[in-house]
C-alpha cells in the first residue's frame, strides 16, 4: 500500500493541463472582476451599505470606502498575470488574498462559486501552473502528476457533495424548490410555455440535477466516458444559465474548470490554438522551478493534504447542529448546496430600554440595504449580528439596558410561512458563534435527508 | 464506446417522445393560465375605472373650489369640505398604483404625504412663486395640505372662512394657495389618466416575469402599498410602533375623524384588487391574484400537501384586519390617545397580512421582492 502511495506521488505528467488552467483560471477572474466592476455591484453592495454582514473573526475585513475599488483592482491584475504566468507564486498569492478579502467584506453576497473560485486560488498556489507557456518558464519539464489530479479532485468534492446534498426529501419527492422556479419560466422561448409547465419536468430536473451531481465527477474520470460527460456538463451548465440567468459565472467556470479531465494531448492542441491565433513566437526563458526543490514539494503536498481534508470534513459539519438543516442553516454554507432552497422572510425587530420601559420597532431601511434586508430575513446567523448592531445603534442613542427581540415569519420551498426566531428570546443575551442556535424555531414540518 | 452512443441515443429519444405525449394528451400540464386576463381585468375592470372615478371626483372638488372663491360663503365652504372628504375616499382606491408616469412625476408623494408640513405650507402663502415640483414642498402640497387648509386654520368654520374673506393685510394669499394645491392634484391626475389610457394595451400585453414586466410591478407596487402606505402610514406609525406616540400624524388629522373611514376604504381596496373585484361593482369577481394563486395551488401542489390554500390565507388577513378596524374610533387620533392598544392590535392584524403577501405570494408567484441587481445561486 505505501508502496503504491509513494508511486503515485512520484508519477510524472507533462504540464500542458496546468498550463491551460492557470490561463483559463486567470482570464476569467479577470472577466468576473470587470463584469462586477461595470455592473455597478462594487457601489452598491459595497459602498452604499452602512453596515456589513461579517464572517465570525473576520469583522476586520471590511470594504475600504473608495479604495476598495483599488482591492478590486489588484485581484483584477493579479488575475492578469497568473494568466500571463508572470511571477506566478506571488501573484496568485495575491489574487487569492484579495478575491478573498472581496468575498469576506459582506456575508450578504455569500455564493459557493466565490468560494469555489477562493479555494481553487488558494489550492493553485501550491501547484505548479507556470512551468510551461508563461512567462516565468516556457520548459516542458514533467510535473507530479497529483498536482493536476488534486484540481480534479477539487471538482469531484464540489460535484460530490452538491449532489448528496440533494439526496433529500424537498428536492427528489416534491421537487421543490425547482417547481416553484420553473413554473415562474414561462417566458423562456420554446420551453418556458410547454416543457416548463409539465410536472414530470419538475422531477426530471431535479432527478437529473441530483444524479447528473453525483455521477458527472467519476464519468469525467473514466476515459471511455469522459467525452460524453464533458457533453453533458455543457448541456447542464447551459441549461441552468438559460433557465437561471442570475446564476452568473458559475455555468462558466464549471464548463471550463471540467476541461481539466481531458488527457494531455488535448490541452497540447488548445495551448498551440493560443500560441497559433494569437501568434505568440517560442521565446526562451530563464527557469524559476519552483519545483526543483524536493523540500518545496514535500512542503506543498502537505499543505494541499491538510486542504483537502478540510474540504471533505468541513461541509459534513451541519450534521453536528440538531433541527433541520435547510431551514436553521447552521453548516449551510462553505458546503457545496447549491439552489437547494426558496426562501424569504420578513424580520423586524423591537429594541427595548429596559431603564425605562420605552421600546421601538426598528425600520430596518434605516441600516440596511433592500438586499441585505432580504438576506437577513431568513438567516439567523444574520439576524444576531444585526440585533447586535441594533443595541449599539440604539445605545448610542441613549437607550440603557438593551433588549432586542426578533418578530419573523419565513417560508420555505413554498411551505406557508411559520414564526421562525423565538419572539421571547432577548438576542442580546445571545453570544454568536458556532453554538447551536436554540433560538430558532423549529420547522413544522419534516424534510428527509442524507446530509 | 458504441454501447454509450447508444444510451446517449435512447435517452435523447426518450425525452424527445415523452414531451410529445404529454403536450398532447394532458392539456391541463401545460401553462394555460392566462395572465393577460388578469392583466385585462387589473387593468381595465379596477386601474382605469378608479382612476376615471377619482378624476371626476377632483373635477368636482375643483368646481366647489372656483364657487367657494367666486362667493366665499360658509356654506360654500362646507360644500368644499364635503367634497373633500368625497374624494380623499376615491384616492384610497388608487394610490396604490405607483406605476409609469404616477412613479416618474412622484404622485404619490405630491398627493398625500402626511403629516402636513405647516410651516412649509404658511411659508408657500406668503411667497410669491413656488414650486410645487420642488421635494420639500411634497408634504405642502395635496390631500394633507387641502386637510389643513379647509379644516386646520381655525377651531369653527366661521373662523376658517375669515381666512379667505379677511382683507386686513394679505387678502388673497390663502385662497390663491388652495386653488394652487388643487390645482396641481388636478394636472397631475390629468398626467396619470393619460398614462393609462394611453398604455393601457402595452400594459396587458407585458405578460413576462422580469422586473419591469406588468404583473411584477403590480404586485410588487401593491405589497408595497399594503406594507408602507396602508399597514405603516395609517396605522403603524401615529400608533408609535416605531417610535413614540404620534398621533398629529394620522391621516387627514385636521378632519381627524375621517381616518377610520380612509383606512377602511384603502383596506377594501386592497381587498378588491387581491380578489379582482371590479370598481364600483362589488358583485362582479374577475381575476385576481386571489386566482392565480389558485391556479398555481391547482397545478403546483395538487399532489403533495405542502400547500394549504395561500391565497384563502390572505384572504382571511383583510377580513381581521377589517373586524379590527371597525373596533376603531372614527377619529384614530382620539384612539391613540385614549385606548392605544387596539390600534397595535389593528396593526398586527395587518402585519399578517403583510407576512403572507410579502413572503409566500411572492416567493410562489416567483416575483422578487423589488428590483436589485446581483447574482444568486
Amino acid at each position: 500500500m505505501k508502496k503504491i502511495i509513494s508511486e503515485y506521488f512520484s508519477l510524472k505528467e507533462s504540464p500542458h493541463s496546468l498550463a491551460v488552467y492557470r490561463i483559463g483560471f486567470g482570464v476569467l477572474v479577470m472577466f468576473s472582476i470587470a463584469r462586477f466592476w461595470f455592473n455597478g455591484w462594487i457601489e452598491s453592495l459595497y459602498l452604499e451599505p452602512s453596515f456589513h454582514f461579517s464572517y465570525l473573526g473576520f469583522s476586520w475585513v471590511k470594504p475600504l470606502g473608495i479604495y476598495t475599488y483599488l482591492i478590486f483592482f489588484i485581484c483584477f491584475f493579479s488575475a492578469f498575470f497568473v494568466m500571463l504566468g508572470y511571477k506566478y507564486r506571488i501573484s496568485i498569492i495575491i489574487l487569492f488574498l484579495s478575491f478573498t478579502y472581496i468575498e469576506l467584506m459582506d456575508k450578504t453576497t455569500y455564493l459557493n462559486h466565490y468560494y469555489l473560485v477562493s479555494s481553487l486560488s488558494f489550492l493553485m498556489i501550491f501547484l505548479p501552473c507556470s512551468s510551461y507557456f508563461s512567462l516565468d518558464s516556457k520548459n516542458r519539464k514533467k510535473i507530479p502528476k497529483w498536482t493536476i489530479d488534486s484540481l480534479k479532485l477539487m471538482l469531484l468534492i464540489v460535484y460530490l457533495y452538491a449532489g448528496l446534498a440533494k439526496v433529500n426529501s424537498d428536492w427528489l419527492f416534491n421537487a421543490q424548490p425547482l417547481k416553484i422556479w420553473l413554473k415562474t419560466k414561462y417566458t423562456i422561448p420554446l420551453i418556458g410555455d410547454t416543457l416548463l409547465q409539465q410536472d414530470f419536468t419538475y422531477y426530471l430536473f431535479s432527478w437529473g440535477g441530483m444524479l447528473y451531481d453525483i455521477f458527472i465527477p467519476f464519468l469525467l474520470l473514466y476515459r471511455r466516458t469522459r467525452f460524453f460527460a464533458f457533453i453533458m456538463v455543457i448541456i447542464f451548465h447551459v441549461l441552468t444559465r438559460i433557465l437561471f440567468p442570475a446564476i452568473g459565472m458559475f455555468p462558466v467556470i464549471m464548463i471550463f474548470s471540467c476541461i481539466i479531465f481531458f488527457d494531455n494531448d488535448v490541452h497540447k492542441k488548445i495551448l498551440s490554438f493560443i500560441k497559433k491565433t494569437l501568434r505568440i513566437r517560442e521565446f526562451e526563458s530563464e527557469n524559476p522551478e519552483y519545483f526543483s526543490s524536493i523540500k518545496m514539494q514535500k512542503a506543498s503536498l502537505l499543505i494541499v493534504s491538510i486542504f483537502f481534508v478540510l474540504q471533505i470534513l468541513f461541509p459534513l459539519r451541519s450534521t453536528l447542529y440538531p433541527g433541520e438543516l435547510l431551514w436553521t442553516e447552521q453548516g449551510y454554507r462553505f458546503s457545496w448546496r447549491v439552489m437547494l432552497i426558496e426562501k424569504a422572510g420578513y424580520t423586524s425587530f423591537k429594541v427595548v430600554d429596559n431603564l425605562t420601559g420605552n421600546s421601538e420597532l426598528v425600520n430596518n431601511n434605516l441600516y440596511l440595504t433592500k438586499f441585505q434586508e432580504k438576506q437577513m430575513s431568513f438567516q439567523p446567523d444574520m439576524i444576531i449580528e444585526y440585533a447586535h448592531y441594533l443595541a449599539d445603534v440604539y445605545s448610542d442613542r441613549g437607550f440603557g439596558d438593551i433588549s432586542v427581540y426578533a418578530d419573523s415569519y419565513v417560508t420555505l420551498n413554498g411551505r406557508p410561512s411559520q414564526k421562525f426566531i423565538n419572539p421571547e428570546i432577548d438576542l442580546i443575551k445571545q453570544k454568536r458563534g458556532f453554538k447551536n442556535k436554540d433560538w430558532i424555531l423549529p420547522l413544522n414540518d419534516e424534510i428527509k435527508s442524507l446530509l | 464506446m458504441k454501447n454509450i452512443n447508444l444510451f446517449y441515443f435512447l435517452m435523447i429519444i426518450s425525452m424527445i417522445t415523452s414531451c410529445n405525449e404529454n403536450d398532447n394528451s394532458q392539456s391541463t400540464t401545460s401553462d394555460n393560465y392566462d395572465r393577460s386576463a388578469l392583466l385585462s381585468n387589473l387593468v381595465e375592470n379596477i386601474i382605469i375605472p378608479a382612476h376615471e372615478n377619482f378624476g371626476s371626483e377632483l373635477n368636482t372638488f375643483n368646481t366647489t373650489i372656483s364657487n367657494f372663491e367666486a362667493e366665499r360663503t360658509i356654506q360654500n365652504l362646507e360644500f368644499v369640505q364635503e367634497q373633500f372628504i368625497e374624494t380623499y375616499k376615491a384616492w384610497q382606491h388608487i394610490e396604490m398604483f405607483n406605476i409609469g408616469y404616477a412613479e416618474e412625476i412622484y404622485y404619490v408623494s405630491k398627493m398625500n404625504i402626511y403629516p402636513a408640513n405647516v410651516t412649509r405650507i404658511m411659508s408657500n402663502i406668503s411667497a410669491q412663486d413656488v414650486d410645487m415640483n420642488n421635494p420639500y414642498n411634497y408634504a405642502a402640497q395635496g390631500f394633507p395640505a387641502a386637510d389643513y387648509l379647509l379644516f386646520g386654520l381655525a377651531e369653527s368654520n366661521d373662523l376658517i372662512l375669515n381666512n379667505y374673506i379677511n382683507t386686513n393685510g394679505n387678502t388673497n394669499a390663502f385662497m390663491t394657495y388652495l386653488s394652487l394645491v388643487v390645482e396641481r392634484m388636478y394636472i397631475n391626475t390629468q398626467g396619470v389618466l393619460d398614462y393609462w389610457n394611453n398604455n393601457k394595451n402595452d400594459f396587458i400585453s407585458s405578460t413576462g416575469n422580469t422586473s419591469t414586466s406588468s404583473l411584477n410591478m403590480l404586485a410588487n407596487d401593491f405589497v408595497y402599498y399594503f406594507e408602507k402606505g396602508l399597514r405603516a402610514n395609517k396605522i403603524g406609525i401615529p400608533a408609535g410602533v416605531w417610535s413614540g406616540l404620534l398621533p398629529q400624524n394620522v391621516e387627514a388629522f385636521y378632519k381627524q375623524d375621517i381616518s377610520k373611514i380612509l383606512a377602511k376604504e384603502a383596506l377594501q381596496a386592497s381587498d378588491d384588487f387581491f380578489n379582482g373585484i371590479h370598481f364600483g361593482e362589488t358583485q362582479v369577481n374577475g381575476e385576481g391574484l386571489y386566482d392565480y394563486l389558485a391556479y398555481l395551488d391547482d397545478t403546483n401542489y395538487s399532489d403533495s400537501s405542502m400547500f394549504t390554500g395561500l391565497n384563502d390565507d390572505i384572504q382571511d388577513s383583510f377580513e381581521n384586519s377589517m373586524d379590527k378596524l371597525n373596533e376603531l374610533e372614527d377619529n384614530f387620533a382620539n384612539q391613540i390617545e385614549t385606548e392605544n392598544i387596539k390600534m397595535l392590535e389593528t396593526y398586527q392584524a395587518i402585519q399578517q397580512g403583510v407576512v403572507r403577501l410579502k413572503t409566500n405570494m411572492l416567493s410562489i408567484l416567483g416575483i422578487s421582492v423589488d428590483y436589485y441587481d446581483a447574482d444568486g445561486d
